[in-house]
């Protein structure tokens, strides 16, 4: 029955795509596409009074499926691979670095400050200070904003932003009960009183306590929950798998024509060097089409083929003040712009950060979704980010929900996530923001455009939106 | 597990049959009678029969309440009672459907169906309570039921699969709908409940359902769901067996939450139903080692005899023989599986037909009935609706009245006076909720979100906000007139003030107000979480508006509301005083309060007579026994209140004490007599007198007290109907369900026989038992009755 649905559904755009495609053949003779011509709202985003920050360049280590080649690792090892990458890559002298930010989700509980630790070993000076932050899957991006507020506020004029997740090892505990009774233990001076204590153990103590990607506030896991989504916006199982394939297509052609340049090489020790990706895999709708469904059992529409898989992984932006990076002598990359953070109902829209935040951070720019020529949007869910576009293009939804008179109108695929997302590449939760900033940027400079929308959503409901303006070349 | 509670829990906390309804249309005199298009099996499958079926039902008449639309090779039956919130199975809507499934399984095209509800928080709510009430004789409602039975026994045996898909309400009838159909699909959500509440009217699963449900769900747990008529929630469902798949509601997407999950449930058992058109879904469903174990067990004919004798003794303890109905139900289970299926079916016809005629069944709808009309409010809506809520007081009562506040989203302020009592209220509030969380009816972050809604505070801060003051101080008129007056200093212009009183009148505690038509009574009963009613009273100068609030705030704490005039002890504990008095004699009288309460428990009171003195606490008794006795002079006598003035002196107030009648520990379940009361009881001695003393005639004592104090108080206009009368004795007072009330109680017994009773015993104890005018009109004129 999906399926027939799912066929009627996908009619639709069928035809309104050869609609389109019909009535631009029949204007071929103008000279110009539309596109092209479009003068921007804005000739830059500059404010007055505002320092103009950029991010000099920035970098990622491959992410990988959990449990490969990093497996034996720990996260501050990923962060030190990532910030020696961006120092090799940038050339940045250690002592100018003013401060160091990184994001996390997954806390390895020994380097609970994992920024500090990552720096320490991986050549930045002792005298540079270091934070963690965290703020689910927008973690680096909260660092990179973290960033741009130090110096804007004149704290800093060098800051390094990125984020760090490892997925192959996290951390279980003892149960409340057990490590109650274990810390008592600490407590008990006679043998009498630790053998009292022993004895009060029972096999339900031993029952581990795993983290879970799941909600706090309601205890649903974020798969049922885009579950959920998908279907509130009626997305059938193929236009699932269909984006999907999409986004492995296109991360297998990004990686085979080099675009990828953000991805620096890991020399993993007592391992081969890692040199890609290695979560995309491009396949047939007809294989796709035979998994089950992961959360809602039997008849859900999110599957392990159209969801993020479990991703190691670490990336590193280096940011300035536009005077510093020039005095300095760098040509920068793109000026990181507005940004806003947005947060919703963490049940039935935990996922729709990006519809909330973009229209918002286009508003504070004084921009519409016209003049934006490259999208990089956070994919969780293939079914999340179609929900997206579809609440973004629903008026019915922007009345009620947001607040607004009317839509801002769905991003256009052709410029959307084109060099593949975190559905092919990977989502190391704590590290995936840099990755969108860096390939917004590449992005605009192969593609010749000036404006980029980052945008993601997170757990607890949370989203972040960026504008990202290619540095003038 | 299926040993629970088999008892109609009508007692105090009455659950009693919300989502039955009874102010449905009934089929209008143009529409067509139910046998004419009732084809039979042979004729069903027939093309010929169908197409001109097909052909008159479209262009002949247009359906009104079951309509369906063909999606591929599915068939989507929708119910939709029109002008009504919920789909009932009336006469009009069973006939319809029949039509409809005759189309059905006469197309070709057709190869599954879906049954759902248009209707948003409805799949159907049960049977058309009119429809059984409307039948004069058994054979009547015997035959209703077996035309149910009858159209459900095709639908269990469809060729075709058919899926119903459940979002809200599945109850009764609709429940039985949902049970013969090959597979079922229920949205996960709080208003989606399964349930056979027909117990708790004083009937039993008419149309199949005492068949049924021992298969589908097994033996224990289907006399669980009958005979105590409880409410079972989908995920719940699923567990037992009930459903087979559940549907997540969802969020908003391009249509609101409500609209798309229904779709989406639609859809789902769409999937479904071709599924199991084509074999690809199994409508088996795989058993657990406890259900392969217990189904083993059954199978033995001796386990199933123990069964039947435990629940029936277990029944027999909780009903006292009082109410047939469960005792019926086990009898047509056991028919069905043990001589077979149809004689089961003849047995759940019989049966149902026999306790449709029942005093207690009539009694229990009337109920029913009344519930309904005390959830609304009579006087419209209030002019500004209350949001911010205060108590005064966080005592047993005041933190009651937050929690059951708080928990439906009124901002709630606590005030007490000291920082212990309030510690203690909001730690009340805090375990009410939790409990709540604990049984999975709320989460631990729903719990936490409604608390940050609730202030405790010793200062009136944030008074000047609230549209509402509900105090709950010590029940002494000075208190009550000083925290009046500190009210309002504090308050805006149209706070309400409100006072949880049970028996100081209110006009008195307004005297002090400078605004009197604000001030009103709103006597919660305790424990206020679990009690349904709340009794409103309202003074000569109460404001018709004043009044409308306390009822719309009273609504939105889910209570059921009885408006009363102000006079000593209101109508409730108007009507308690005379029986307690009589309580009092009769233990002077030398009967052992074990005694008393077995009368009294044997007579239907959810709870002893001395235990309940014990319960309000003997102090409390005292108090009120004494102010009445000062209004109503003799009338009011009987027992000595010395005797419990002495007990009060003594420390024994009763189970807060410690030691009352009976002697209360922690943890002990049987408790014993308090042996210091032989003393007491010994001094106040009275002489027993023979001729009124047998068990019949103290029962009578106690009742008669009680039925003619509540016929004075609709004489002396104090109640403005018997409905509401009814309402307040039993959900208040706990008199006995199964008698429907003291109105009730007059009418079915007769007014005559009442009145005789009553001068058999002013006979020899006076005027306390003078019957009052308006019984004796009755009496003189068996035309007249309370209820029509």
């Amino acid at each position: 029955m999906t399926s027939m649905l799912s066929r009627a559904i996908r009619s639709l755009p069928a035809t309104s795509t050869w609609a389109v495609r019909f009535s631009a053949r029949s204007f071929s003779c103008s000279p110009l596409s539309h596109a092209a011509v479009q003068p921007k709202s804005k000739k830059t985003l500059a404010k007055n009074g505002v320092k103009n920050i950029v991010v000099v360049d920035g970098v990622r280590i491959p992410f990988l499926q959990s449990g490969t080649s990093y497996a034996d690792l720990m996260p501050h090892d990923l962060a030190r691979a990532s910030l020696q990458g961006l120092l090799n890559r940038t050339n940045v002298p250690k002592e100018v670095v003013d401060y160091i930010v990184y994001g996390t989700v997954i806390q390895e509980v020994k380097t609970s400050n994992v920024a500090r630790e990552a720096a320490l070993g991986a050549g930045f000076s002792d005298k540079t200070p270091a934070h963690t932050v965290t703020m689910a899957c927008i973690s680096s991006n909260q660092a990179m904003t973290t960033g741009v507020g130090l110096i804007a506020s004149g704290q800093c004029d060098v800051v390094v932003a990125g984020g760090v997740e490892l997925m192959s090892d996290v951390p279980i505990r003892h149960s409340r009960k057990m490590r109650k009774t274990l810390l008592s233990l600490n407590r008990a001076k006679t043998l009498g009183q630790r053998l009292a204590l022993f004895a009060k153990i029972r096999p339900d103590y031993f029952a581990p306590e795993l983290p879970a990607v799941a909600e706090f506030s309601t205890s649903e896991t974020m798969g049922h929950s885009a579950d959920r989504l998908a279907a509130a916006f009626a997305i059938s199982r193929v236009e699932q798998d269909e984006y999907a394939l999409r986004s492995h297509t296109l991360a297998r052609k990004a990686q085979d024509e080099g675009l990828l340049t953000d991805v620096v090489p890991f020399k993993v020790p007592g391992k081969d060097m890692v040199i890609k990706d290695n979560g995309v895999r491009p396949s047939s709708m007809e294989q796709m089409g035979k998994l089950k469904a992961a959360f809602v059992k039997p008849y859900g529409t999110v599957t392990a083929a159209n969801s993020s898989f479990l991703t190691d992984g670490a990336s590193a932006v280096l940011i300035m003040s536009e005077e510093k990076a020039l005095a300095m002598g760098y040509k920068p990359k793109a000026y990181l712009r507005d940004f806003v953070y947005v947060s919703q109902d963490p049940k039935d829209q935990l996922l729709l950060g990006p519809t909330y935040g973009t229209p918002k951070v286009l508003e504070r720019a004084g921009l519409t979704l016209a003049d934006i020529d490259v999208f990089e949007f956070h994919e969780a869910f293939a079914g999340q980010i179609l929900a997206n576009l579809k609440a973004m293009d629903s008026d019915w939804f922007a009345q009620n929900y947001m607040g607004r008179k009317s839509k801002v109108g769905a991003p256009p695929l052709e410029k959307f996530n084109k060099w593949g997302g975190s559905l092919s590449l990977g989502h190391p939760f704590g590290a995936t923001g840099c990755r969108l900033v860096m390939t917004a940027a590449h992005r605009l400079k192969k593609e010749g455009g000036q404006y980029g929308v980052v945008a993601a959503c997170a757990a607890g409901g949370q989203g972040h939106a960026m504008i990202v303006e290619l540095y003038p070349q | 597990m299926w040993a629970t509670a088999c008892h109609p829990k009508f007692s105090f906390s009455a659950p009693l049959m919300l989502s039955l309804v009874p102010d449905h249309k009934r089929p209008g005199p143009m529409e067509p009678p139910m046998d004419a298009v009732v084809p039979t099996s042979s004729s069903m499958q027939s093309p010929g029969y169908a197409c001109r079926n097909v052909a008159s039902s479209s262009s002949l008449q247009a359906r009104t309440h079951v309509n369906y639309d063909v999606k591929g090779d599915v068939a989507v039956v929708r119910f939709n009672s029109p002008d009504s919130k919920v789909n009932t199975l009336s006469k009009q809507l069973q006939s319809e459907f029949t039509e409809v499934m005759n189309e059905i399984w006469a197309n070709e095209a057709v190869k599954s169906a879906v049954l759902i509800s248009a209707k948003q928080g409805c799949f159907i709510a049960g049977a058309d309570i009119n429809m059984i009430e409307s039948c004069k004789t058994t054979q009547e409602v015997t035959q209703l039921s077996q035309e149910g039975q009858k159209m459900f026994e095709k639908l269990e045996k469809s060729p075709k699969p058919i899926v119903a898909a459940i979002s809200g309400s599945c109850l009764g009838g609709g429940l039985e709908v949902a049970i013969s159909c090959q597979y079922r699909v229920a949205t996960k959500d709080k208003k989606t409940v399964l349930g056979t509440p027909e117990v708790l009217l004083g009937l039993l699963p008419g149309a199949g359902g005492t068949q049924r449900l021992p298969k589908l769900v097994g033996l224990p747990a289907a006399f669980d769901m009958m005979l105590t008529g409880k409410n079972i929630r989908a995920d719940r469902a699923k567990r037992m067996g009930l459903v087979d798949q559940l549907v997540d509601p969802l969020g908003p997407g391009t249509k609101s939450p409500e609209e798309r999950t229904i779709e989406y449930l639609e859809e789902v058992a769409i999937g479904f139903a071709r599924g199991l058109a084509n074999k690809t879904v199994s409508h088996k469903r795989e058993k657990g080692l406890v259900q392969k174990l217990t189904d083993y067990a059954l199978a033995i004919p001796f386990v199933r005899q123990q069964i039947y004798k435990t629940v029936e003794k277990r029944v027999q303890k909780q009903t006292k023989g009082l109410y047939p109905a469960p005792l019926k139900i086990i009898e047509v289970v056991k028919t069905g599986l043990e001589q077979g299926s149809e004689a089961g079916y003849l047995s759940e016809s019989q049966k149902f037909g026999e306790l449709a005629m029942t005093a207690e069944s009539k009694a229990l709808t009337g109920l029913y009935h009344g519930q309904v009309q005390c959830k609304k409010n009579k006087f419209g809506a209030p002019k500004q609706e209350v949001k911010t809520l205060a108590v005064l007081g966080a005592g047993l009562m005041g933190a009651g009245i937050a929690q059951v506040s708080v928990d439906k989203g009124l901002t709630t302020i606590l005030k007490d006076t000291t920082l212990e009592g309030l510690g203690k209220g909001q730690q009340q509030v805090f375990k009410g909720l939790n409990d709540k969380v604990k049984k999975k009816n709320l989460t631990s972050f729903e719990r936490d979100t409604i608390l940050s809604n609730m202030t405790g505070q010793l200062d009136y801060k944030g008074f000047d906000k609230a549209d509402m003051v509900i105090e709950a101080v010590f029940e002494d008129l000075s208190i009550k007139h000083k925290v009046l007056k500190e009210v309002e200093a504090v308050v805006p212009p149209h706070c309400i003030f409100a006072s949880n009183t049970s028996a100081l009148p209110i006009s008195q505690i307004a005297a002090a107000s400078k605004r009197p038509e604000k001030v009103i009574g709103m006597h919660y009963f305790s424990p206020v979480d679990k009690m349904q009613l709340l009794e409103i009273i309202t003074t000569d100068k109460t404001s018709q508006d004043t009044a409308a609030s306390a009822v719309a705030v009273g609504l939105k704490q889910g209570k059921i509301i009885i408006v009363v005039k102000d006079g000593p002890g209101f109508y409730t504990t108007r009507c308690l005083g005379p029986m307690l008095a009589e309580v009092v004699r009769v233990l002077q009288e030398g009967f052992d309060p074990r005694k008393v309460d077995a009368l009294s428990t044997g007579f239907g009171f959810p709870v002893g007579a001395a235990t309940l003195i014990d319960e309000v606490g003997v102090d409390v008794a005292a108090h009120v026994a004494e102010d009445l006795g000062k209004a109503f002079g003799q009338r009011f006598g009987g027992g000595n209140v010395e005797l419990l003035k002495r007990m009060v002196e003594k420390g024994f107030l009763g189970r807060k004490s410690g030691k009352g009648f009976y002697v209360y520990q922690q943890g002990v379940k049987n408790r014993s007599v308090n042996s210091s009361m032989d003393e007491i009881l010994a001094q106040f001695k009275v002489p027993s007198r023979p001729e009124v003393c047998t068990d019949e005639d103290i029962q009578l004592r106690l009742v008669t007290r009680f039925v003619n104090e509540a016929a004075m108080c609709l004489q002396e206009g104090i109640l403005s109907n018997p409905v509401e009368g009814d309402m307040g004795a039993v959900f208040g007072l706990g008199f006995p369900p199964c008698l429907g009330g003291p109105f009730r109680y007059a009418d079915s017994l007769g007014a005559k026989q009442l009145v005789d009773k009553l001068r058999k015993y002013e006979a020899v104890y006076g005027n306390q038992f003078t019957p009052c005018q308006l019984l004796l009109d009755h009496a003189n004129d068996a035309s007249k009755k309370f209820h029509h």
